[in-house]
């Protein structure tokens, strides 16, 4: 069965909010408008003013209000529009939601799910492009998950709500009108678990979310040019799943990895320094970071295309380690 | 040109002076007696930790509530055991008030795994979920939300439940408390939002971080109840907690209380206090919330000197008791230190 990226977090809530009364859905325009990215429109319909809650332009009460509800007995979901604006809530999610667990000695959990769109391509400049879920995954106590096809679209929602902690959804804002096939009959998605979603022997690239589309394609081009690359699919960022990344860095010896956070201080960094600490004589070369440029995103469309880490550049990279180091 | 200087508008009350005492009574001896008797524990456990602070035996940030005892004492007395409560970093006489032990919560003072937040929390995060008693927040405003949040929930399952909500002056400058204040009207949560207004956030004065010093009037922009109450008054806070408690149950609108206090001691163990005249605290002091009360007592003819000194008596063994208990508490071991970041698998449904 096929459908959009889109229609497969629609699906995803629309399962959740059918099988657990206590689910509902907050955060600005999701009813009456349908969500900024049309992804709950009909659900406001279906489930009522209650469970589609249109909340004020109040990113930290919302979402302080999502964890007191966890707390209290509920299931929120809360919608954040874009990572840009999850900044005004950051104090909600790293001073409340990730540490309550913690520093009230084990008492509470916070069964929170937090979706918001995330990345750049669309022309939408610097205050709606960018990509900060690697500032997520540095925090202890939260889950962060980055889905790169509908079908982990929705299967990781639905685990997500399951899931005892704070679980927080980075949807890459250029993959909703995206179609790819999905489970029939639904099956969940283990979100303690990275993919790999093609294999190969010469290079591991790693990237997740909106990039994993153009790592498959880079895959593809270096085909043609006799060269076999692993993809795997990181998206599990917190807590992450070290097994499957070291055990292909074991096979292939050759890394890239693909990240549309900016280089200085990004998730590739992370995984780079990883594989360093505990893969290096695994090594054939350097591990290469494709990332965005160190610019807020610009608007106009080739510097955008610039600025963000794209096939051709993956392509590349994977060549020069390849050629260099051969 | 000369600059005509406006004639400050008429403030409600924005100056230092402490409010005269109402005329309330109690309503049996054996109440009075138990709201002096918790005041004066609430007030002993934290002179006996000022002076464990000294010692080195407790750590970290320790934010005293002396002077403003009769706020908790009295508001805890206005909720039942079914509301909740979330409160902040001066945080000990309500945990004491909500009936969490002196031992516990002096343990988690010292950091030791027997202390109520299992030494993970200190004295800014104390914690009982089984009073729902819901911390313990030190980043200010932030528990404004996180209530919000609880009442929703409590009134989208139909629970008949308060949230109360325990903030400083200094809480009504941030965002979220404008934005839960919009939030909890428009969606008509059952929140009390209580005000513990002791006129300065850390060393700044109320007329030095509000532009609008009524604080109540606040509320009232976004059409919510609100009222002001002499927090030297134990009486007075229990009533109006009671009564402000009960018409939220029944109307399932939010309500705000403004509670005129003061805090005796500096912000913190680090305040050397200069920021205000010894006159001031000194006046302040006149309307001590034990004192005034076990005066107006007298007066009445309800407690004598015998009373007291058996109150008194009885409080410092329970103090004794909680040093006991905390003293012999354990370490964490540090092989746990991870531990409670995840919830363990199963651990709930
Ligand atoms: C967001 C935030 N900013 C600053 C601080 C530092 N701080 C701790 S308490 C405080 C003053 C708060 O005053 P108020 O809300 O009136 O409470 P009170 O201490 O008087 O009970 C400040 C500035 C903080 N903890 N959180």
């Amino acid at each position: 069965m096929k459908m959009t990226y889109r229609e497969a977090v629609r699906e995803g809530l629309r399962h959740v909010l059918k099988s657990d009364p206590r689910v509902f859905l907050m955060g600005e325009d999701v009813g009456r408008y349908g969500g900024a990215f049309a992804v709950s429109k009909g659900l406001l319909a279906e489930f009522g003013p209650d469970r589609i809650r249109d909340t004020p332009l109040s990113e930290s009460t919302f979402t302080g209000a999502g964890i007191g509800a966890a707390i209290g007995g509920m299931r929120p979901i809360v919608e954040i529009m874009t990572v840009n604006f999850s900044m005004l809530a950051l104090d909600q999610i790293v001073n409340s939601a990730a540490a309550l667990r913690h520093m009230s000695g084990g008492q509470i959990s916070v069964p929170l799910v937090v979706r918001m769109a995330t990345g750049g391509g669309r022309q939408l400049a610097a205050q709606h492009s960018h990509s900060l879920e690697g500032w997520y995954a540095h925090v202890p106590g939260i889950k962060v998950l980055a889905p790169a096809t509908p079908n982990d679209a929705r299967g990781m929602l639905v685990a997500a709500i399951e899931d005892p902690d704070p679980v927080f959804i980075f949807e890459h804002a250029t993959l909703y009108p995206v179609e790819g096939e999905v489970d029939d009959p639904f099956q969940p998605v283990d979100i303690s678990r990275s993919t790999i979603r093609r294999a190969g022997t010469d290079v591991s690239i790693f990237a997740y979310g909106g990039s994993l589309g153009k790592a498959l394609q880079a895959s593809d081009d270096l085909t043609t040019a006799g060269i076999s690359a692993e993809v795997v699919d990181i998206r599990v960022l917190r807590p992450l799943d070290e097994a499957t990344i070291l055990e292909s860095v074991s096979r292939t010896h050759r890394v890239v990895v693909v990240d549309e956070m900016w280089r200085t201080g990004s998730f590739a960094g992370e995984i780079s320094a990883l594989i360093m600490e505990k893969a290096f004589y695994d090594l054939d070369a350097p591990v290469v970071r494709v990332c965005s440029a160190e610019v807020p995103m610009p608007y106009a469309k080739h510097m955008e295309a610039a600025a963000l880490p794209q096939t051709a550049n993956i392509v590349a990279a994977a060549q020069e380690i390849l050629g260099r180091h051969g | 040109m000369a600059v005509q200087r406006r004639k400050p508008a008429k403030r409600k009350r924005t100056s230092a002076r402490p409010p005269k005492r109402g005329p309330g009574v109690p309503a049996s001896r054996d109440h009075a007696l138990s709201l002096v008797r918790e005041m004066m524990l609430i007030r002993r456990f934290e002179e006996k930790a000022d002076e464990l602070y000294s010692l080195g035996k407790i750590r970290g940030f320790l934010h005293l509530y002396i002077g403003e005892e009769a706020v908790c004492v009295g508001a805890m007395r206005g909720l039942t055991s079914d509301d909740s409560v979330v409160a902040t970093y001066r945080e000990h006489g309500h945990a004491i008030s909500r009936g969490i032990s002196p031992g516990t919560v002096m343990a988690e003072m010292y950091g030791k795994v027997n202390g109520c937040s299992r030494g993970r929390g200190g004295s800014m995060h104390l914690f009982d979920v089984s009073r729902k008693f819901y911390g313990g927040h030190a980043i200010v405003g932030a528990g404004i939300p996180f209530a919000v949040g609880l009442a929703l929930a409590d009134k989208m399952e139909s629970k008949p439940h308060v949230t109360a909500c325990f903030f400083g002056d200094g809480a009504v400058d941030e965002g979220e408390f404008h934005e839960s204040m919009n939030m909890a009207s428009l969606w008509k949560l059952p929140v009390l939002f209580i005000c513990e207004n002791n006129l300065y956030a850390m060393g700044t004065a109320l007329d030095r971080h509000e532009s609008v010093r009524d604080i109540a009037a606040h509320a009232r922009v976004y059409g919510v109840h609100a009222e002001q109450v002499d927090g030297m008054d134990v009486l007075a806070v229990e009533a109006a907690v009671e009564r402000n408690a009960k018409a939220i149950r029944r109307d399932g609108t939010p309500r705000f209380l403004e509670i005129l206090t003061y805090r005796f001691r500096g912000h913190s163990m680090a305040d050397p206090v200069l920021y205000r005249s010894k006159e001031e605290v000194s006046e302040w002091m006149t309307r001590d919330p034990i004192s005034s009360f076990l005066l107006l007592l007298r007066n009445a003819g309800l407690v004598g000197d015998v009373d007291v000194e058996k109150l008194e008596k009885s409080v410092a063994a329970e103090i004794d008791e909680a040093v006991r208990f905390a003293e012999s508490g354990e370490w964490e071991a540090v092989e746990d230190l991870t531990r409670d970041v995840y919830t363990p698998a199963g651990a709930r449904s």
